[in-house]
């Protein structure tokens, strides 16, 4: 519903709120050239100036002094109607005023786009959806980083996901006070808020019709200073009965030309003040440096409208269409799916293929479908990830609620596979709380409850083979994510380690296929081409299987090569197959960004940790140091003689300054060490470069990570800081397999 | 309330008897081409002394902004007279107006006159931009203003 509520206004009014938002900003500057041409305010009375304007200029009819600061006065000397610009300080006329042509153009297009009253009501509407849209992203954002507390917690996702974050929370509080005060400006130009423009001052019925006295000595004027003149309409000359009109950032009314006496003044009712006030603080007039505040928050409108269509777009092409779907009550086997990103409705309609395949009557329907009761079900098959902080994704939102609901049939069995990412702390929780639940009621399992992280082919295949066993047939899951197009990749060379240690590990390098892409398909990352940076991934799409694996890149686009580094598994088919390339062959191959595992930018020390085939990021990392950022590596290995792996690349960069400290740990020699051994070991120095704001990173196996973890949290404790926290600053960083 | 009802009543007794030799007559309007936003217009009869008598037609809907048109403002200021049926939009630069007003009978050929303020926002300001007067000689002459108005007809 929230999700419906942010998508719908941002895919319908997105293009027109950009302009809007376009169009203001050139507006933003008006105030900000104006408040760099306006002399600076000074203290001089109406009553002086306005006597200096009068005898400088013949035929005045009156002064304006406007929110920046500048002074105009209009006069007709027999010509027609003429403005001029006036020195505030002296009443000396500075020259011709003209009103900019260009700024009262984009004005009527901000407004009315030049539509009239359509056109305003169209503006306000945009108005009105940017509120919509702002307040609605806040609270999808505070519920995908785990609350509000956590709003400024580092987001993760696709590039175009993170930037659409990132500049959101740039701008949010700037678009929020735009669109409001807009919406305001909008309703009060249709005349639905009550009287905003002030009540009108009669025209004084007593007037003293006596020799006009000289204007510097009337004494209304004088008690007056040009900061608070708003406008001084002069009296007809030769109509002695009439006066001066009179505006003031009070209130308005009337001076008497001959007694010098304010005449039937008016003070500014409350809701016009506060419509003033709404009024400056949209426009920015009268306070340039608020304009030009959100005129940059506007900025970033039309970047917000092209990510977010984009999210939107990637969210709804990964919807996949279940075939073949089965009635609720008519199905022995129900798929119930709990998805945020769409990618495990990827993996439920895989299973769900299999099933049908296998002779089951399958329902699919997301975890909020769920109904009263199945009465035909054997097994209630529950897919789920976790959003956030480890709360219910959007189509499973109301399953523990509606699960109390649920009348279970006798012979009913179920099994839970949560989806996510081991990065986060709160991995598969929600999948858990309904395992948890499901048992809870009473249901039978009929397994253990099991996970998938980052999308992995391989476990989601493992579950299936688990449940194929509990049902009593063959239950092959192959689950293939769409791909992006492959490229094939030429293998030019290839160094072997560790064959010694029977931990056979290789790092291969392959060449770059020409970019033949013209610059605005590099932009818009269509077609062929790889661009990398070391920490991104590659995914090998092994010979015979449609599969893809994917493996940390060592290299970036600019060293002209793509190099991985891959461990031999015992029946591992891709890792089989890459330890059996030989220069000269190809694999193919597409690159997928991880942007979610760089080192931040800045000059603060990173700590860099990888064991094994883990390095291969890192030591990327470390190649490309060129501005010699203080990074401090620990490498875990077997044995120094046998896979030491890059070892050659790291000495260099010590000595270039590169890599700041390299500590080694190797299990396989005499007094063997972990990695994790020695983080402990050097448990001060760690503190004191987390407390000088260092970044972790860490790579490797999942065992080893876990150990990671638990020695940096040692290391920590007496800071009071812990790994948890550093995660949600984006300060400790995983990239593990 | 009740009160008000009363004045009301009154009002409407007051007024009705001039209602009945009152003529509909047509105020066809048409601005001059200028730069800036839409004109405010005042259109009101003077007396023949030249004092201010009444209100036929108000472009403009901002009050605030009334004080700009600034004879008629003078004049209607030292009255209770209302406006609300008698008012419309501003006038766009070069655009044309045409609504129907009410004259009393009376009044024709009595040495009345009709004028026009006019003002635009960050503009002039016209006192009298047309003056004509309210004969049965005038009625659906086209005579042209010296400020916003380019040209004015009433016919009656």
């Amino acid at each position: 519903m929230l999700r419906r509520l942010h998508s719908l206004p941002g895919l319908f009014a997105g293009l027109i709120i950009a302009f809007m938002a376009i169009t203001g900003v050139v507006l933003s500057l008006q105030p900000v050239l104006d408040h760099a041409r306006a002399p600076a305010a000074v203290g001089i009375s109406v009553a002086d100036l306005a006597q200096a304007v009068s005898s400088n200029l013949v035929g005045v009819e009156r002064i304006v002094h406007s929110a920046s600061g500048a002074v105009t006065a209009y006069y007709d000397a027999g010509q027609g109607a003429a403005a001029a610009s006036i020195d505030p300080a002296s009443g000396a006329v500075l020259g011709d005023y003209v009103p900019s042509a260009f700024f009262a153009f984009f004005t009527e297009l901000h407004r009315s786009m030049f539509l009239g009253m359509n056109g305003r009501l169209a503006a306000g509407l945009c108005a009105l959806a940017m509120v919509v849209l702002s307040v609605s992203g806040l609270m999808l954002l505070a519920n995908r980083l785990g609350g509000w507390r956590k709003l400024l917690a580092s987001a993760k996702g696709t590039w175009s996901h993170r930037l659409h974050v990132e500049l959101a929370r740039l701008a949010i509080v700037g678009l929020i006070v735009s669109g409001l005060t807009g919406a305001v400006m909008s309703l009060n130009s249709f005349g639905l808020i009550g009287d905003t423009s002030g009540t009108l001052a009669g025209f004084p019925s007593a007037v003293d019709g006596g020799t006009p006295a000289a204007i510097a000595s009337l004494a209304a004027l004088q008690d007056l200073r040009l900061g608070d003149l708003r406008e001084l309409i002069f009296p007809y000359s030769g109509d002695p009965t009439d006066v001066f009109t009179l505006v003031t950032s009070s209130g308005q009314g009337y001076v008497d030309q001959a007694s010098g006496a304010l005449l039937a003044f008016t003070p500014n009712s409350l809701g016009q003040s506060v419509y003033e006030a709404i009024y400056m603080l949209h426009t920015g007039q009268g306070l340039w440096w608020f304009g030009a505040l959100l005129g940059m928050a506007s900025l970033c409108v039309p970047a917000l409208a092209v990510t977010g269509t984009l999210v939107w777009w990637m969210r709804r092409r990964n919807q996949p269409r279940i075939v073949g779907n089965v009635g609720a009550r008519h199905a022995d086997t129900v798929i119930l799916v709990g998805s945020e990103g769409n990618s495990t409705w990827g993996f439920a309609a895989t299973l769900q293929q299999q099933l049908a395949l296998a002779g089951h009557k399958v329902h699919v329907a997301p975890m909020n479908g769920l109904a009263e009761s199945y009465s035909s079900a054997d097994q209630l098959l529950v897919l789920t990830a976790t959003y956030g902080d480890g709360t219910a994704p959007a189509s499973a939102s109301q399953f523990l609620a509606r699960l109390q609901h649920l009348q279970i049939q006798p012979g009913l069995r179920f099994a839970v596979l949560g989806f996510g990412d081991r990065s986060f702390a709160n991995f598969c929780r929600f999948a858990e709380q309904v395992d948890a639940a499901l048992r809870a009621r009473a249901v039978p399992a009929m397994l253990p409850f099991a996970s998938v992280d980052r999308q992995s082919a391989q476990s989601f295949a493992q579950w299936g083979q688990a449940l194929g066993q509990q049902l009593g047939h063959a239950l092959t899951l192959e689950h293939v994510p769409t791909l992006p197009a492959t490229t094939d990749l030429v293998l030019l060379d290839r160094a072997d380690f560790g064959m010694e240690v029977q931990a056979p590990t290789t790092v291969l390098r392959f060449a770059l296929p020409d970019d033949r892409r013209n610059w605005l398909q590099r932009l818009m990352r269509i077609g062929h081409g790889l661009a990398f940076e070391p920490g991104d991934l590659v995914g090998i799409v092994p010979p015979g299987n449609p599969v893809p694996r994917y493996y940390s890149l060592a290299s970036s686009t600019r060293d002209g090569v793509l190099e991985i580094c891959v461990r031999k598994q015992a029946g591992g088919l891709c890792s089989e197959f890459l330890h059996g390339l030989e220069p000269g062959q190809t694999v193919s191959a597409f690159v997928k960004h991880n942007p979610g595992f760089r080192p931040q930018t800045g000059k603060a020390p990173v700590i860099l940790i990888g064991a094994g085939t883990g390095i291969a990021p890192l030591a990327g990392f470390v190649r490309h140091n060129r501005r010699h950022r203080p990074y401090h590596l620990y490498f875990g290995g077997r044995d120094p003689a046998s896979d030491f792996l890059y070892a050659p690349l790291l000495r260099a960069a010590l000595v270039d300054r590169r890599l700041a400290s390299l500590t080694t740990a190797f299990s396989r020699v005499v007094g063997g060490h972990y990695v994790q051994d020695r983080l402990r070991d050097d448990a001060d120095a760690i503190r004191a470069l987390v407390a000088s704001g260092a970044q972790i990173m860490v790579c490797g196996g999942r065992q080893m990570a876990d150990g990671v973890r638990a020695s940096i949290d040692l290391c920590l404790a007496p800071t009071g800081e812990t790994v948890s926290a550093l995660k949600a600053k984006g300060r400790y960083l995983e990239d593990v397999y | 309330m009740k009160k008000l009802t009363a004045i009301l009543l009154l009002a409407t007794a007051l007024s009705a008897p001039g209602l009945a030799y009152a003529k509909d007559a047509t105020l066809a309007i048409q601005t001059a081409s200028y730069q800036g936003p839409p004109a405010y217009l005042a259109v009101y009869l003077a007396k023949p002394d030249g004092s201010y008598d009444s209100t036929l037609w108000v472009a403009g809907g901002r009050s605030s902004y009334y004080r700009h048109l600034r004879g008629w403002i003078r004049g209607i200021s030292n009255t209770n007279e209302r406006i609300d049926g008698i008012t419309g939009a501003s006038v766009g630069s070069g655009r044309t107006i045409e609504v129907g007003i009410t004259i009393a009978d009376a009044l024709i050929d009595a040495g009345y006159t009709i004028h026009v303020d006019s003002a635009v926002e960050g503009g002039a300001e016209n006192r009298d931009d047309v003056v004509l007067p309210l004969n049965s000689a005038t009625s659906g002459q086209v005579v042209a203003g010296n400020g916003y108005v380019a040209a004015l007809r009433v016919t009656f």
